[in-house]
């Protein structure tokens, strides 16, 4: 994902005088051919994250539409502040593309990990977030996101599904279920294949989105099931707020599944913090048929 | 709703006393008074006509707190009623205790959280020449107690390696960062390959002639000292 958000990005940089890439050194090896053809629109701060959200309000205050990326917990919880501020409290907008979604950086330890960035983003108004679930998603969501101009946050990960799914702002129906009182499955981004995996045999309706926010509220409701376990890639819990707003009115159920509020000390491959975190197919199954 | 335009600096402070409601203080208590008017009367190349013009000069006030001074100079230079001064931080005010670009003719940057405006301001000079926009340039005033800030020092730094010009920072140095700075706010910027200008905070034409120098290829700071907090 991140080899596509580099591809796009630096073609938009060509193609489109009003965009600009805000850096802090992560990736910046990898910009170098854009940097050199647009020195004053690929801008690297060094290892300055404040800098880099702040740079960005400015390069916005101006009218450019800036990019700006970096590991999640570098650009997002490290420069909350900045995003709260230097972006939304000017009404000004930003294009947030981060790598190292919860814990693909396993090897590096927790210092690198960022499960709650988007929890962190819901905090505040107006963000749009999207999670792709394969590389061939992130490239129309790039593209998209620098023709608006929106508060968008996309979330680049090194986990992905087998096949790609546009990108349409909805939930998609992947697997449907005659049963109005079988379990929703809502997959988010990269969690699809996982949940296909552990539900298979089940009689339950899977749907996937890679748009999270703004949530498609008429689209759950839409699919009247009212048991609804929501598998996320990030903190457990994020979305149980919308899901619960969406279905308001209607009696219901919700699990959610995420990454824990632990901090294990652990490093590994990312496949193993899935399994701990009780997100492969097993952990996935063993808990969805305690609930459904 | 009236614009009245005065044109001296002594109407400032009758508006200042419009704003605090308090006879007791001379205008000369808020350490950033002169240094706005000299930028707003003498120096900055924006009017209430050209607040959106993409040619103005930017001035950031990063140093959101204590903006009665701002808002005064904004009101005398007609960018906003005189009216607005009379009902400061009410709650059908524009004017709060830290200003909202938002709501506030002229005004730049929404700030009050300290060590915002330095980035602000450096993105905004970069986005002016990433344009072409060569003409503008970009002022953020800071006080010497938000320099504590780190994200200050991240900016400082950025800029100087940059050697980014059309960008002036200015410090009002009132003394009152609470671990001071040994060996002076000025070497925390010419470290970095910035220009540096100490003044005295209350003469206009030292604040005007250090505003009007620059030197190519190299962002400019102005130190403007005025007495001690707690003195004043």
């Amino acid at each position: 994902m991140r080899d596509c958000f580099v591809r796009t990005t630096t073609a938009l940089l060509d193609d489109d005088p009003r965009t600009a890439l805000v850096l802090a050194d992560i990736s910046a090896a990898a910009f170098a051919p854009a940097a050199a053809r647009h020195p004053d629109r690929v801008l690297n701060m060094g290892i300055r994250e404040q800098l880099m959200v702040g740079v960005a309000g400015g390069l916005a205050l101006t009218g450019l539409r800036p990019f700006v990326h970096s590991y999640a917990t570098f650009a997002v919880d490290r420069a909350y502040e900045q995003i709260k501020l230097d972006l939304g409290h000017q009404q000004v907008a930003a294009v947030l593309v981060s790598v190292g979604a919860s814990y693909d950086g396993s090897q590096y330890g927790y210092t690198h990990f960022s499960p709650g960035d988007v929890a962190l983003l819901d905090t505040l108004d107006g963000w749009t977030v999207q999670v792709p679930g394969h590389p061939n998603e992130v490239a129309a969501m790039l593209r998209a996101a620098a023709a608006q101009n929106n508060k968008i946050y996309i979330r680049l990960s090194a986990q992905q599904n087998i096949t790609s799914r546009p990108a349409t702002g909805r939930l998609e129906l992947i697997r449907a279920s005659s049963n109005p009182k079988a379990a929703l499955l809502l997959a988010v981004g990269p969690m699809l294949d996982a949940v296909l995996a552990a539900t298979e045999g089940m009689d339950v309706a899977v749907a996937y989105t890679n748009t999270p926010r703004p949530f498609d509220a008429a689209g759950l409701r839409a699919t009247r099931h009212t048991t609804v376990i929501v598998v996320e890639p990030y903190l457990a819990g994020t979305s149980s707020r919308v899901v619960s707003d969406a279905l308001r009115d209607t009696p219901h159920r919700l699990l959610a599944l995420g990454v824990d509020r632990v901090d294990l000390h652990r490093y590994g491959a990312p496949a193993d913090h899935a399994r701990w975190h009780g997100l492969d197919p097993a952990g996935l199954r063993a808990r969805i048929e305690a609930f459904a | 709703m009236t614009v009245t335009t005065t044109n001296g600096a002594g109407d400032v402070a009758v508006l200042l006393r419009r704003l605090t409601g308090d006879e007791k203080h001379e205008a000369s208590a808020h350490s950033t008074l002169d240094v706005l008017w000299v930028l707003y009367d003498r120096v900055l190349r924006v009017t209430a006509q050209t607040v959106d013009d993409p040619l103005r000069d930017r001035f950031l006030l990063s140093k959101g707190h204590g903006p009665q001074a701002y808002y005064a100079v904004l009101a005398a230079k007609g960018f906003i009623p005189v009216e607005w001064l009379d009902d400061w931080a009410g709650p059908q005010s524009r004017l709060g205790h830290h200003p909202d670009r938002l709501l506030v003719p002229g005004v730049e940057i929404s700030s009050g959280s300290l060590g915002h405006g330095l980035g602000l301001a450096v993105g905004t000079t970069l986005g002016l020449r990433a344009q072409g926009l060569l003409t503008p340039r970009v002022y953020v005033l800071l006080g010497d107690a938000e320099l504590d800030e780190g994200s200050n020092h991240e900016a400082i730094a950025y800029a100087g390696a940059l050697g980014l010009t059309r960008l002036t920072a200015i410090v009002i140095d009132n003394q009152s960062a609470s671990h001071g700075w040994p060996g002076g706010i000025a070497s925390r910027f010419t470290v970095n390959g910035w220009i540096a200008r100490t003044v005295d905070g209350r003469d206009h034409d030292q604040i005007e002639a250090a505003l009007r120098t620059h030197e190519p290829g190299r962002p400019d700071v102005v130190i403007a000292q005025v007495r001690r907090k707690a003195d004043a």
